[in-house]
Order: structure tokens, then C-alpha cells, then sequence
């Protein structure tokens, strides 16, 4: 009952988040940052001559090296509490896990440190990117042929 | 509990950055820039800070470590190892303690009845906490921007230190409240100020019947680090639950320690052990000096859980122990 009472109360004092805007923030973001690729994509296509797939393997090194420069420089964490999760879905914030987590524990020596940690947040990312690849394999397998 | 010749002699506050550009830099002893105070590592840095501030404190009243009795203290790190390398050679025993955010009330507690009991003369209290080095045991690496609530706090970057004695000195600690474990079924690390709530509800209620007082009484009741949304909830709940009305006279240190119109860095304010200590022995230790506040209640709260515990489905649990002190 005590627990209940204390619950309204502090239900009131919850502040309300704009969701919207921050999914707004978050689109906006993340689709830039895919335009933008998608721009890099085909300025390589055009003035290189390389096909479409290397130009995106390309493309995604670009985007891993700038966001972990930024990571390490300090500030892309203050571009993702601006922009929001649109900075964290693309392959960005797979660098940015990375790059955090190696900043975090390289004082503590190359293997039990930064060896052990670098996959601190981003090894979720991993296991469960196998294996849902292997599940829509399979799925693919058996009813696509 | 009362006590009869316990006595606050001196006090040191070291801050951060964040604390700097807060209402309160000018009552510091001494502020940093920056996150690292030369060291090349967060947790080095908070044992730098740890350490000076005992020091500066040995340096103010002039005495060195074979005058000191005891060293009471903790700090969020794991195994509160931070607070332990920065007291080494610094008294002639030492009692390390973790109590979260409330650590430096229940060491002056601990403290205050050794000195009571005339077991011990004197007493170092000491509590440190950082930022980041909390950022990286509780939540996620430093440089990782995950966007946070309004309701999340900010843990307090700093260190202090004050001396408790048995020679009568212009602060006395006159009583204590020990605080009971909390369980009201929490679970939001992103809101510490709803989780901590009940406790210092349930041990202001307890230091008022024990002593059988009114909250009028006080000057001021400070409670640690609820933050602007506990701090409303507690006025109302104590409201509700036990009629006791705390509008009048009533603040958190996590709200006074930052400028939170202007610092939305902090969201709903200021956290950690050292949250309390750096407002309590700066600010108020200055107001009871000063004689401009006569009695004062101080409530530290704490959220008593750890990450492994929390991913396992147990509730965070809190605590709340308070200390009075009379302007003499």
C-alpha cells in the first residue's frame, strides 16, 4: 500500500520527454549520415571506376575511421546526446562502442585491458548479428532455395 | 544517538570542473580544470585528489600522521581501493567503508562514536568520487554518448576531508540517525532521486521521533543527492505518508552544488559521496562558522546495489543516515 501510494506520488513528479523530437533528431541524423554515403558511393563509382560493392566497403572504412577519430578526440559523445540515436545505428556507433571501450581500458595493458574490453558493449552487437544472419539464412535456405 | 564531546575542527573540499562552474566555487579550498589533475589515468587522478585533500588538511591544523587516531572513509571504486591508496601513511589506523553517496555521514557516524566513547581522540573523515571513474564502474565507457533522461544524476568530481575531534571547537556533532535498508521495489539506475526518496523519508521520520523534535527546529535539512525531482517527491511523500511538512526549510546538495539552468550537463543535479561532503563542508561549514545557520540535519542517501546485481533482477536497495550539527 506504502509502496503503491509512493508510486502515484512520484508518478507526478516524472518530467515528459519530447519522444518525438528526439525520433525527429534521430532521422534527420541518421539519414544524413546515409545520404551522405550514399553520396561518397557514387562520387567513387563516377571518379574511380571501382565497382558499387568496393566503393560501399570503402565508404564504411571512411565512416569507422571518422567516428573513431571523433571518439577518440572526445566530442562524438556530445554529437550523439545532440543528434540522438541516429549517430549510434550505423556502423558509426559500432566504431564509437569500440573506440570508447579501448580508450576506457588501455591504461590497464594491452591484454588484460584493452584486449579484453574492446568488445565491452559492441560484442552484443556481434554475437547477435551472427546469429541472427545464420537464423535468416536458414530461413532463406529452406523457403527462398 | 546523542553525543556529548564531538566536535567538527576543520574541513577540506577539493572539486572538479563541473563543481567549479557551480554556485558554490568560491567556498572550495582548491578546483581543478579539468578531468585528469595531471595523472594519466581517472582513477590515479581521483587518488591525487583523495590524498591532497588529507593532506591540505594535516597542513590547516598542523598536525602530522602519528597525531591522528583514525581514518575513516570510502569511495564508489571497486573494493573502495581509491580511498585506501590515498590514505596510506597518513594516520595510525584506518577503516575503509562503502555506504554509496551516503559514505560520509556513516563515517562520521563511526567516527563520532569511537570519540564519544573516548575510545580515540581525533578522526579523519574522508570521501572522494569522479565522474568518470564512475561513469566507467557503473554505466558505460567514458567517451560512449549514450543520450541520458532529465531524471539521471551526475556523479560529483572531488575529494574532502574534515577532522573530528573530542576539544571543543565552535561545531558540535550532537546527534545521529543510523538509517534501516530500503526496498521499494526500484529498479531505474536513470532515476537515483525516486530510488533514494524512501530512505531519507524513513530516516528524517526516525531522527524526528527519536529526538522528538519538528522539522522547524533545523535551519536547514539537507538531504545528499536526490536531485530536483526526489527532492519534490520527498516534500510531497513526507507530506502524505507522515504529515510532516519539509517546504520550508528543506534543499538537496545535489541541486545546490551545480547551476541547473545553466549546467544541462548535470540533468537533475549533482551525485556520489563526495555530492554531500563538498556542500556540506564548504557551504553550510562556513554558514555554521559564520553563525548564520544555527542547526543543521544532514541526510545522505545511497542507492546499495552494483551493476551484476542489477542485470540479475535484484531491486536497487537504499539507505539514509543523518547527522546533526549545533553551531556553538
Amino acid at each position: 500500500m506504502k509502496k503503491l501510494k509512493y508510486e502515484q506520488i512520484a508518478a507526478k513528479y516524472r518530467p515528459i520527454e519530447n519522444k518525438r523530437k528526439n525520433m525527429l533528431k534521430a532521422f534527420i541524423s541518421g539519414g544524413l549520415i546515409g545520404m551522405f554515403g550514399e553520396l561518397i558511393i557514387e562520387i567513387l563509382c563516377i571518379k574511380t571506376h571501382i565497382s558499387r560493392s568496393e566503393a560501399q566497403t570503402y565508404m564504411i572504412i571512411f565512416f569507422i575511421f571518422i567516428s573513431s577519430l571523433f571518439t577518440s578526440l572526445g566530442f562524438f559523445d556530445k554529437l550523439v546526446t545532440k543528434y540522438k540515436c541516429g549517430l549510434l545505428i550505423p556502423i558509426t556507433g559500432f566504431a564509437h562502442s569500440m573506440t570508447s571501450a579501448a580508450l576506457d581500458y588501455k591504461r590497464e595493458g594491452l591484454i588484460y585491458g584493452l584486449g579484453s574490453n574492446i568488445f565491452k558493449l559492441s560484442g552484443s552487437v556481434i554475437v547477435y548479428g551472427v546469429l541472427s544472419a545464420w537464423f535468416f539464412g536458414m530461413i532463406r535456405y529452406f523457403i527462398g532455395g | 544517538m546523542k553525543f556529548k564531546s564531538v566536535f567538527l575542527k576543520e574541513t577540506t573540499t577539493i572539486a572538479g570542473p563541473y563543481e567549479k562552474k557551480g554556485p558554490l566555487y568560491n567556498y572550495f579550498d582548491k578546483t581543478y580544470n579539468d578531468f585528469y589533475f595531471g595523472e594519466k589515468s581517472f582513477e590515479k587522478a581521483e587518488i591525487k585528489i583523495s590524498k591532497e585533500s588529507i593532506n591540505m588538511l594535516q597542513k590547516k591544523i598542523g598536525l602530522n600522521y602519528t597525531d591522528i587516531d583514525l581514518i575513516v572513509g570510502g569511495d564508489l571504486s571497486n573494493q573502495i581501493a581509491i580511498t585506501s591508496l590515498a590514505s596510506q601513511n597518513k594516520s595510525k589506523s584506518f577503516l575503509g567503508i562503502y555506504g554509496a553517496c551516503s559514505t560520509s555521514i556513516e563515517a562520521i557516524i563511526i567516527a563520532s562514536s569511537f570519540i564519544d566513547s573516548k575510545k580515540i581522540k581525533n578522526a579523519i573523515v574522508t570521501v572522494s568520487s569522479h565522474n568518470l571513474t564512475s561513469e566507467k564502474q557503473f554505466r558505460n565507457p567514458v567517451e560512449y554518448g549514450a543520450p541520458r533522461p532529465d531524471t539521471a544524476t551526475f556523479t560529483s568530481t572531488g575529494a574532502s576531508s574534515i577532522l573530528l575531534t573530542n576539544e571543543k571547537t565552535e561545531i558540535k556533532i550532537e546527534s545521529a540517525t543510523i538509517g534501516k535498508i530500503i526496498d521499494f521495489n526500484q529498479n531505474d539506475v536513470n532515476n537515483m532521486g525516486k530510488v533514494m526518496a524512501p530512505a531519507a523519508a524513513d530516516t528524517i521520520k526516525k531522527h524526528l521521533d527519536e529526538t522528538k523534535r519538528k522539522p522547524d527546529y533545523y535551519d536547514l535539512i539537507l538531504t545528499g543527492d536526490l536531485g530536483i525531482y526526489g527532492r519534490e517527491i520527498l516534500i510531497e511523500y513526507m507530506l502524505k505518508e507522515y504529515n510532516i511538512d519539509l517546504s520550508n526549510n528543506y534543499n538537496d546538495c545535489g541541486t545546490m552544488l551545480y547551476d541547473l539552468n545553466n549546467q544541462k550537463e548535470v540533468k537533475a543535479g549533482g551525485s556520489g559521496p563526495v555530492c554531500s561532503a563538498l556542500v556540506n563542508f564548504s557551504y553550510i561549514y562556513q554558514m555554521l562558522r559564520k553563525k548564520k545557520m544555527k542547526r543543521v540535519l544532514l541526510v545522505a542517501t545511497g542507492a546499495l546495489f552494483s551493476p551484476t546485481t542489477l542485470n540479475q533482477k535484484e531491486n536497487i536497495l537504499s539507505i539514509a543516515h543523518a547527522i546533526s550539527l549545533e553551531a556553538l
